[in-house]
């Protein structure tokens, strides 16, 4: 590094820490409130350490288990529904990338459209389909809307596309059918765009809030976000380090997702950011 | 898979795999499942929303009279829903320009650093994978309370962030800013990684300064990322709805509220459906032509691609 040392460097780095200090700070702060004791929480002046560390918080907001329930119902629904996603999505580009049947160019205009359909302003009738099917309160409700996701379809068709069909020619010609052609030919060789995908689809769903907040009403079924919009507040009053304990209990899991996965979350954000919303 | 044993025990087909017959083989069998689902959550609920739009149906599904569009005129002629739809633009317009610019300048200083990559990624991309919910109670509880907030509290202003109409939407804006700017932070990263290094090799060798560099290789080359990069921006914030409802629940006097919400509240706890679907269906308008602006600037991209 001292190679490569110059002012323009030094300058650039201090702003840089300058910007990342302001932009870590309130997370810094809920991660410190939650450490410190109850009654010091918002002592005047602030302090960034109570008289003590303590993980007092901690232990009694998971020692309440709701915490811990919301975050496997979070975990469970968004793998569902990422692997549905990921697997219809793939299935549907394909066949419009790679096959031919009547109907084709209609269905997919028809697909592309539904691009333009904000979710939000779909929530009353979604709602009213959910009780009718008798949904609401159950898993299902939460998983099915997000997985008719027609932008994922148009990025994989564009992606599949792409990919020459000389590929596939030599197992057809070894008299492979379409299924097998599809996942023992075509999937692998998506890997970096599905995993893409994929994650960009389980960061959307873990932390989605509008919609599974208006069909989980029943604290068993409710995920992470809205456990913790509905509960957290009438549960812990206005103790402060309990809050904030819940705050970075839930904020975290993403935040190791993405130290784990820095490369293929930055490669996805690119790609489906690029293609559409 | 290429195993290319002897001649395949099967006649081999003379034809090419696509109009080979049988529902396996079938192109409509791999659309069907999403298609299934689609029409069902997306396309159904659209056309069944827009039906409602014309009716006077409740939550609870009674009332259920065909009013024309009784709730579209009602809706042009009410004030709160021009208050929220208001509002939704001014949060738009005014978090859209710092999410642009924010994330440009992130950009440009993380792609120059050669120092800890991994750090300014999670600072300033962090916060965007954090639950809207972890956002609003941190913000509401911790940083904007006007006397122990981490904002008044270190800087000794005694600001009433969420409890003054004049400031409650600027609040609302910074948290948003802080929350979000690290997507566009990436896109624009991801398209200053695209930049072909002879480009400034050879200005290099003409002399230019770092400015100049700037001025007439980086910024034009990154304009239809800002481009897109904008667009996404204006239909996201239209949307805006999680934080402003936790945080201030649309107050104080309505000056925070947004469209959705506003939608949300008459519908889900005004037991007005009917009317909460025509007020979603002006926002779902005005957001067609907005992606409408969004599809044109991609055919435009592709044209010139090809």
């Amino acid at each position: 590094m001292t190679k490569r040392f110059s002012w323009s460097q030094l300058i650039l780095l201090v702003i840089a820490l300058v910007l990342a200090a302001v932009w870590l700070a309130p997370v810094l702060w809920a991660v410190a409130t939650s450490l410190k004791p109850e009654d010091e929480t918002t002592k005047l002046p602030l302090q960034w350490f109570g008289s003590e560390l303590t993980l007092d918080s901690y232990a009694l907001v998971l020692g309440t288990g709701g915490i811990v329930k919301w975050a496997i119902n979070s975990t469970v629904t968004a793998v569902i529904v990422t692997f549905l996603t990921v697997l219809f999505s793939a299935m549907a580009a394909y066949g419009f990338a790679r096959t031919q049947f009547r109907g084709q160019r209609v269905l997919l205009a028809l697909i592309l459209a539904g691009i333009m359909v904000p979710p939000q302003v779909l929530i009353a009738p979604l709602f009213a389909e959910m009780v009718t099917l008798g949904l609401v309160d159950t898993w299902w409700a939460i998983i099915l809307p997000q997985v008719a996701a027609p932008l994922i379809v148009y990025i994989l068709v564009k992606f599949f596309q792409d990919v020459p069909p000389e590929l596939e020619q030599a197992a057809f010609v070894d008299g492979a059918g379409r299924w097998r052609v599809f996942f023992t030919i075509v999937l692998p060789l998506s890997r970096p765009v599905l995993a893409a995908v994929a994650i960009f689809t389980f960061i959307t769903t873990w932390n989605n809030f509008l919609w599974p907040f208006l069909v989980s009403t029943d604290p068993n079924t409710m995920t992470l976000p809205v456990g913790l919009a509905n509960v957290v507040q009438g549960t812990f009053g206005l103790r402060y380090a309990q809050i904030m304990a819940s705050v970075v209990l839930a904020g975290l899991p993403l935040l190791v997702v993405f130290v784990m996965f820095q490369r293929q979350i930055v490669r996805g954000v690119a790609h489906t950011g690029l293609a559409g919303q | 898979m290429t195993t290319t044993v002897a001649a395949p025990a099967t006649a081999a087909p003379v034809a090419t795999p696509k109009v080979r017959r049988g529902w396996t083989q079938h192109g409509m069998v791999f659309v069907a499942p999403f298609l299934l689902i689609y029409v069902a959550f997306l396309v159904w609920p659209t056309l069944l929303g827009f039906q409602m739009s014309l009716s006077s149906v409740n939550i609870a599904g009674g009332n259920n009279k065909f009013v024309g569009f009784d709730n579209y005129v009602e809706a042009f002629g009410d004030p709160r829903m021009w208050r929220s739809l208001w509002n939704t633009v001014v949060f738009t317009v005014l978090s859209t320009i710092p999410l642009v610019f924010l994330g440009l300048v992130f950009a440009l200083l993380v792609h120059n650093l050669r120092f800890v990559q991994w750090l300014w990624r999670l600072s300033f991309f962090g916060p965007f994978l954090l639950p809207s919910a972890v956002v609003s109670i941190l913000w509401l509880q911790m940083i904007y309370p006007p006397d122990y907030g981490l904002i008044n509290g270190t800087l000794g202003t005694d600001v009433l962030w969420l409890g003054d109409p004049s400031v409650a939407m600027w609040s609302m804006v910074l948290t948003t800013v802080w929350w979000t700017v690290g997507f566009n932070f990436l896109l624009y990263l991801a398209a200053l990684q695209s930049i072909p290094q002879h480009l400034y090799e050879a200005a290099a060798i003409d002399g230019a300064s770092a400015w100049d560099k700037l001025r007439s290789i980086t910024l034009p080359l990154l304009g239809r990322t800002t481009a897109l990069i904008v667009v996404l921006q204006l239909v996201a914030s239209l949307k805006v709805f999680d934080q402003i409802y936790l945080m201030t629940g649309g107050g104080p006097q309505d000056s925070t509220r947004p469209i959705i919400e506003y939608a949300y509240d008459v519908g889900f706890t005004g037991y007005r459906t009917g009317y909460a679907s025509a007020v979603s269906y002006i926002l779902f308008a005005l957001i067609v032509i907005v992606s409408l602006a969004q599809l044109r600037l991609f055919r435009k991209r592709e044209e010139v691609a090809s």
